[in-house]
């Protein structure tokens, strides 16, 4: 720790001092000297650890002044900082206002987020296994402190998510912000879409209760009529297919919504789809950048400045 | 000369009075207020009836800023000289502001705020609604009814009007698929960052009744289908012992079985190749007709029709421009995923509940 050091030799000044006056040499005027010049140093030194900005330690974390006057540093407090370097120095100026993007894309990310903060937590007191599943749902809501809040948080934090995903989509239609060049982005989001679903499908099986086992036996159900790859679908007889290796099979890890299914459900909730889901969120931002920032909202264009096709 | 702000006219008086009266006629109609409430208020329906608010609410945000824009397009399509010097948006704007702004801190601190507002917001739901737990699983104890999560009530609810294997497989690939394609054939350049109805009226009233579509499908699944997977009206009181008798009964079968059908000799309909044949030729001649009606929405200029003089087709010089502009394959890609999602699913709606239809193509591999 930087600012401690100029306290550290005053102890061994006064022990000096003592010594010294016991002697009476010229050594003691010697000793006394170099250590007021010490004393003068720290006085000198402490003073400038008043601004913590203006220390080693803190620039070495903060690379640009807080000077809000310099807009070289606003950009740069963008450009340099990891967390925000994902938005643009400069934006559109009537980008800011709400009532043109809804902020829904932002709130989805941030819920993201809430759900793997809350996740990780759940994660502490959890056992996929039929034995212990529910039980642990049991102590989360009665014995962990805050329990009960934090499934809460996590529950409704995935609903909010799907609605949030659900309107941003509607705003990004409304906006025709999946024209050219943002097509490709719009694809991007629509996996995101049922991959966000998917998550909150696979976590409804986790608690282990009557509400999540039928939800599931429902849903895994319809697999069951996959057209060929389903043992009661179009062609699905024909192709060999039973309730023993068919698409449903492969989804439960078995022909029932057993043991395999809930540790299925919950790798595919806390690891492969959080993954996926990461890899084109990744990608979606990565382009929102790449395709000219957020669309709007842009100088409206008349009809009568509609190019023509361009023929190859 | 002082026009009262809410002076309404006479269409608008008579709409307000049809408005009120059917909102009376619907609360009279609630028989049970214990059964509304108690699908209402389960803590995992919150977001379905959230959504019910939360749509218009954002729809009516969505539609006020289109109509400022198309307000000011209209007048610079009208003034020429105007349209090169305007800003071009409907948002104030001054010579000497600056067209950005800087992130820092002006988005930022945007952002910060509404993480702050989320997060309170999950803090007093979290506290005040529980998660719900049901008993541990049992399989030997099904429940009743035995619903998917609110958001997939709509396949759910799907699976009333189609075989499992198009509920379920076909038709959430198909909506996967088409909202994948949709930029890519929607040709109209105009719009692009801008709210606009007048533009892009076709594309988003396509987007718009499919989302609407989806919505209420789960807008049934939620409040209308109890014990059984039977409708009963918001507002009925839910019976667990409720039979409905099947009477549906499948196209060919009916037209055979009909005074025409007698009359016309068409027995041959319920043979296993008449019935193929058949039902072929009904989803063939569905797809013709489903391409028809969305040329003629694609392209109709609907305040030129009229029956007197009779003039069904008047033509919009502009969406006409937008169609030479679509290749044949943009214009194929969006009728296949138009007729087979926006047109099928209503349809088939309307023939399993209105007119008892079960299916309109029966073969021996599956059933439509």
């Amino acid at each position: 720790m930087e600012p401690e050091r100029p306290d550290q030799p005053e102890p061994k000044e006064t022990k000096q001092l003592t010594s010294g006056e016991k002697s009476g040499s010229s050594l003691v005027g010697k000793v006394r000297e170099s250590g007021m010049a010490l004393k003068d140093r720290a006085i000198e030194e402490v003073k400038t650890y008043k601004d913590p900005q203006d220390t080693q330690l803190w620039k070495s974390i903060f690379r640009v002044s807080h000077d809000r006057s310099d807009p070289r540093n606003r950009s740069l407090a963008i450009l340099s900082n990891v967390f925000l370097h994902l938005h643009p120095a400069k934006i559109n100026r009537d980008a800011v206002r709400y009532p043109f993007t809804w902020g829904m894309g932002g709130i989805t990310f941030y819920l993201f987020i809430v759900l793997t903060f809350t996740g990780v937590l759940l994660m502490f007191y959890y056992h996929p296994t039929k034995a212990e599943a529910f039980k642990d749902i049991l102590y989360l809501e009665h014995d962990v402190p805050f329990g009960k809040l934090l499934r809460n948080m996590h529950r409704w934090a995935a609903h909010l998510m799907v609605i949030t995903t659900w309107l941003h989509m509607f705003r990004v239609v409304l906006t025709g912000s999946y024209k050219r060049p943002r097509e490709f982005n719009w694809g991007v989001g629509v996996v995101l879409l049922v991959l966000t679903l998917l998550l909150s499908f696979t976590g409804y099986l986790l608690p282990d209760d009557q509400l999540g086992f039928w939800a599931v036996t429902v849903g895994t159900n319809m697999a069951r009529a996959t057209p060929m790859f389903g043992s009661e679908g179009p062609f699905g007889v024909q192709l060999g297919m039973t309730q023993f290796n068919d698409v449903r099979f492969g989804l439960l890890g078995g022909s029932i919504v057993d043991s395999n299914a809930l540790l299925r459900s919950y790798i595919w909730h806390c690891i492969g789809i959080p993954l996926v889901a990461s890899i084109f969120m990744a990608v979606h931002f990565w382009r929102i950048r790449k395709d000219g920032g957020i669309s709007g909202p842009a100088p409206v264009m008349l009809e009568s400045e509609m190019k023509a096709v361009k023929k190859k | 000369m002082a026009k009262s702000r809410f002076n309404l006219g006479k269409g608008k008086l008579i709409g307000l009075a049809v408005l009120v009266v059917v909102v009376v006629l619907a609360v009279l109609a609630v028989d049970d207020w214990h059964q509304l409430w108690k699908i209402s208020s389960a803590p995992d329906n919150v977001p379905i009836v959230a959504m019910l608010f939360l749509v218009p609410i954002f729809t009516w945000m969505g539609v006020r800023q289109s109509l400022a824009n198309d307000r000011l397009i209209k007048e610079l399509e009208q003034d020429p000289k105007l349209a090169k010097t305007h800003h071009r948006k409907a948002e104030p704007w001054r010579p000497g502001w600056a067209r950005e702004l800087h992130v820092w801190p002006y988005l930022v601190r945007i952002e910060f705020l509404v993480a702050v507002i989320v997060t309170v917001l999950l803090f007093v739901w979290s506290i005040l609604l529980n998660a719900p737990l049901e008993e541990p699983a049992n399989p030997n104890l099904t429940m009743n009814p035995s619903k998917a999560p609110w958001y997939f009530l709509g396949l759910q609810e799907m699976l009333v009007y189609f075989d499992p294997w198009i509920a379920g497989v076909v038709m959430p690939s198909i909506i996967m698929v088409g909202l994948m394609v949709f930029p890519y054939v929607d040709s109209n350049p105009l719009g692009n960052g801008y709210y606009t109805l007048r533009q892009r009226r076709f594309a988003v009233g396509m987007f718009g009744i499919g989302f609407l579509q989806w919505i209420l499908l789960i807008v049934i699944g939620t409040f209308i289908r109890g014990p059984g997977w039977i409708w009963f009206w918001p507002g009925q009181t839910w019976d667990h012992n409720a039979v409905v008798f099947d009477k549906n009964v499948d196209l060919h079968d009916m037209i055979a079985v009909s005074w025409i059908g007698k009359t016309l000799h068409l027995g041959f309909l319920q043979t296993g190749v008449g019935k193929f044949v058949f039902g072929l030729l009904v989803v063939g001649g569905f797809y013709v007709v489903g391409a028809l009606f969305f040329h003629w929405l694609m392209t109709v200029d609907f305040k030129r029709i009229s029956l007197r003089p009779l003039r069904l087709f008047p033509r919009d010089p502009f969406e006409q421009k937008l169609l030479q502009r679509t290749s044949i394959l943009q214009y194929m890609t969006f009728q296949f995923f138009a007729i087979s999602v926006l047109l099928a699913m209503p349809v088939k709606l309307i023939l399993r509940l209105g007119l008892t239809i079960k299916y309109v193509w029966v073969t021996p591999w599956f059933n439509v």
